[in-house]
């Protein structure tokens, strides 16, 4: 079917300004994705996909410039002791990151897989993404696994001794990035990937992650603060027979922001965790888009969603539990909450059930609201000044979602990310 | 200490007059009870002296060691000595109780210029505290109020007010939902902090409260007003009578 003419030309114009990389193996999974971009054509504001969340500038040939945040905050997740894998504009730049041996995972970049006989790597580069399409299109996602200049395949075989931080330094106000990582977990391994920084003005990320019988995946992320950069990712999660992913997203600014998550549930009794918190003020749009599908017995899956807003921003969140036939004791769970500082901010949401096996339970929940007035008057009849009251409240709204990483000095720096946020708007 | 007078309140929202004149003066060290019909004024009362929003003052003042307590922000008062052990104790999901109490403790004492209490001093004086008022360390990690029995949450105003040491206690009706033994407890934490600096106003409907604590002085309140001050032998006469004759000898 010929595509609208709008969506034709604005395809057309974003492809004419990228080039394939010449990846060998990766290849026929390029030419396949760039097939599928070509059959849906990249998003437009049309799409009810993207009814809450303009897709143009993450389309367009070319970023915008994104100023690059200068100040004095340490990086995230610095007095921890994990690997650091550091790309600088999207570039792996090895003398910035650490050794890549760590017992317990093989860690490659994504150009070198081709050279060495990496076969997990080549068979799920741009699978899960293609599996992915259906029955929703993501053609940022196909688009990102056609083109992606750099990225890596980290093969868990075992349980690492610390978390692997891939580090995203944004240095160049015109800096446009497509990364891809692929990630396997052998059955009964275990890790934790962090993923921290701005990126790039533009930063178009997918992951692909494929969990094995009895594996563990942690994810805990926090996108950079750089006021003015937009970023679309793409997570992909398949996950096998008692296998477990738990991911945790902090968004701190950012002007254009949107998240998916794609997770499959394909082996019985599996674990997924999908949880988010934000924190935006003023010119500052950030959507979730969760797409969980249950297609074994006795999952669980919960969706845990947090948004903090105020001066104007918006806030998004697009959340799905798919269970198909058969998937039977499914336990599914999904809440998804604005915190609305002022009248002038925004939440859009769009929690969806889709259930064809009986023996389920689902729930789902969004609220939008504001600080609990008894509550503040409450912290301040004993003494506390109402910014600092606010504050308090402001965190204990977002605990909920914060609760969801389990480890704890990881939620720790997490929260103390959120309270700098919060103490430079006091 | 505490100075009301001729003070008129109205609803902010709705055209309704709920205080028509009160006149209330706590000196230092006194107990004053205040005991009165459902929806009297007695709980407007207590937060019109704690600043909570929704009120307008038409007339009056309140002072507490003469200072205007009207013009100040609830923090300001409570910094300034007001503590208000809530009718309905507010639960904050996601605030540890541990948290709330650190942090309150610590602004007043900034507030006024003090030092704040180091996290080892502060834990002792704590447990020490919760303690007496049977409060489990359980308690004390959980989110404010959140979970807490009817009578958890009165003890846990109490240790409050016993952190916070303030200079005028507002007890609204801090007795209800106590069973015998917990009254028991909430009475000594509060004869405890009794001193000559320290003014209390206790709201109750019931004698067994001011059986343990012994008031000095008691006021029966009724639409909006003060309408008879006594000694604690008016507690037992409520106890004993009910209202009526009262309210129809004011009448
Ligand atoms: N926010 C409000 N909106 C409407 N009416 C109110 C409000 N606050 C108080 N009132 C009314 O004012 C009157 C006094 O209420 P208040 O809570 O002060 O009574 P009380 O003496 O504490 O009663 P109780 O013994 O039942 O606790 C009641 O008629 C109550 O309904
Ligand atoms: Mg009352």
């Amino acid at each position: 079917m010929a595509l609208p003419e709008v969506k034709q030309t604005a395809t057309e114009a974003r492809l004419a300004t990228l080039t394939m990389p010449d990846a060998g193996c990766t290849r026929a999974a390029r030419e396949d994705a760039l097939a599928r971009v070509l059959e849906s054509g990249l998003p437009n504001r049309r799409d009810e996909y993207w009814k809450y969340t303009q897709p143009d500038t993450l389309v367009a040939p070319h970023a915008a410039p994104a100023a690059v945040l200068q100040d004095d905050e340490s990086l995230i997740f610095d007095e921890l002791d994990r690997l650091k894998i550091v790309f600088v504009d999207g570039v792996f730049t090895p003398e910035e990151s650490d050794d890549l041996s760590l017992e317990g995972v093989v860690i490659d970049r994504l150009e070198d897989i081709c050279c060495k006989d990496i076969h997990w790597a080549k068979e799920l580069y741009g699978v899960l993404e293609a599996r992915g399409q259906d029955p929703v299109q993501r053609p940022l996602a196909a688009l990102n696994t056609a083109f992606a200049t750099d990225g890596v395949a980290i093969h868990v075989t075992g349980k690492p001794s610390k978390p692997i931080n891939l580090i995203y330094r944004h240095e160049s106000p015109e800096s446009d990035v497509v990364l891809h990582h692929v990630i396997r977990v052998e059955g009964g391994a275990e890790a934790t990937i962090l993923e921290t920084g701005p990126a790039a003005s533009r930063f178009n990320k997918c992951m692909e992650i494929d969990v094995a019988d009895n594996g563990t995946l942690h994810h805990v992320r926090a996108q950079g603060r750089d006021h003015e950069r937009r970023a679309a990712t793409h997570m992909f999660t398949r996950l096998g027979q008692e296998s477990v992913y738990k991911s945790f997203t902090l968004t701190v600014n950012g002007v254009l922001t949107r998240n998916e998550q794609i997770v499959e549930l394909t082996g019985d009794d599996a674990v997924a965790h999908v949880a988010g918190a934000c924190v935006g003020d003023g010119d500052f749009h950030h959507d979730d888009t969760v797409f969980v599908t249950h297609d074994a017995v006795n999952c669980e899956s919960r969706q845990v969603f947090k948004k903090v807003l105020r001066n104007g921003a918006t806030g998004v969140f697009q959340g799905k539990i798919l269970v198909k036939a058969g998937a039977q004791k499914t336990d599914g769970y999904q809440i998804s909450q604005s915190l609305l500082l002022d009248d002038d901010s925004q939440f859009l949401a769009k929690p969806e059930l889709e259930i064809y096996a009986d023996d389920v339970a689902c729930s789902h929940g969004s609220t939008s609201g504001a600080i609990d007035e008894t509550a503040l008057f409450y912290l301040r009849s004993r003494g506390v000044p109402t910014k600092d009251a606010t504050n308090m409240l402001t965190l204990a709204f977002l605990a909920e979602a914060v609760d969801e990483i389990e480890d704890s000095s990881l939620a720790e720096a997490i929260v103390s990310r959120l309270e700098g946020w919060l103490a430079r708007r006091s | 200490m505490l100075e009301i007078k001729n003070l008129h309140v109205q609803l902010e929202e709705e055209d309704k007059q709920i205080l028509k004149g009160v006149n209330l003066t706590v000196d230092a060290g006194k107990v004053h009870a205040i005991m009165g019909p459902n929806g009297s004024g007695k709980s407007t009362l207590s937060y019109v002296l704690s600043g909570r929003d929704g009120y307008d003052v038409t007339e009056g003042s309140a002072t507490l060691n003469g200072e205007d307590l009207l013009e100040m922000e609830p923090e300001e008062r409570a910094a300034a000595g007001v503590f208000l052990a809530f009718q309905y104790p507010v639960e904050i999901p996601g605030v540890g109780n541990m948290t709330f109490l650190r942090t309150a403790v610590n602004a007043q004492r900034k507030a006024r210029g003090q030092e704040e209490l180091s996290a080892t001093d502060f834990l002792k004086e704590v447990r020490a505290k919760a303690k007496s008022l049977k409060i489990d360390a359980d308690m004390l990690k959980r989110p404010v109020n959140v979970g807490f029995s009817g009578g958890e949450k009165k003890r846990n105003e109490i240790l409050q007010m016993a952190m916070l040491e303030p200079k005028m206690c507002i007890l609204d009706e801090t007795d209800s939902g106590l069973d015998v033994d917990a009254m028991k407890l909430v009475a000594e934490g509060v004869n405890a902090l009794r001193d000559e600096g320290r003014g209390f106003l206790v709201i109750t409907h019931y004698q067994r409260l001011l059986d343990h604590i012994k008031p000095d002085v008691v006021h029966i309140m009724a639409n909006g007003r003060i309408v008879k001050t006594g000694g604690p032998e008016l507690a037992l006469e409520v106890e004993n009578n009910g209202y009526a004759d009262i309210l129809a000898e004011v009448n």
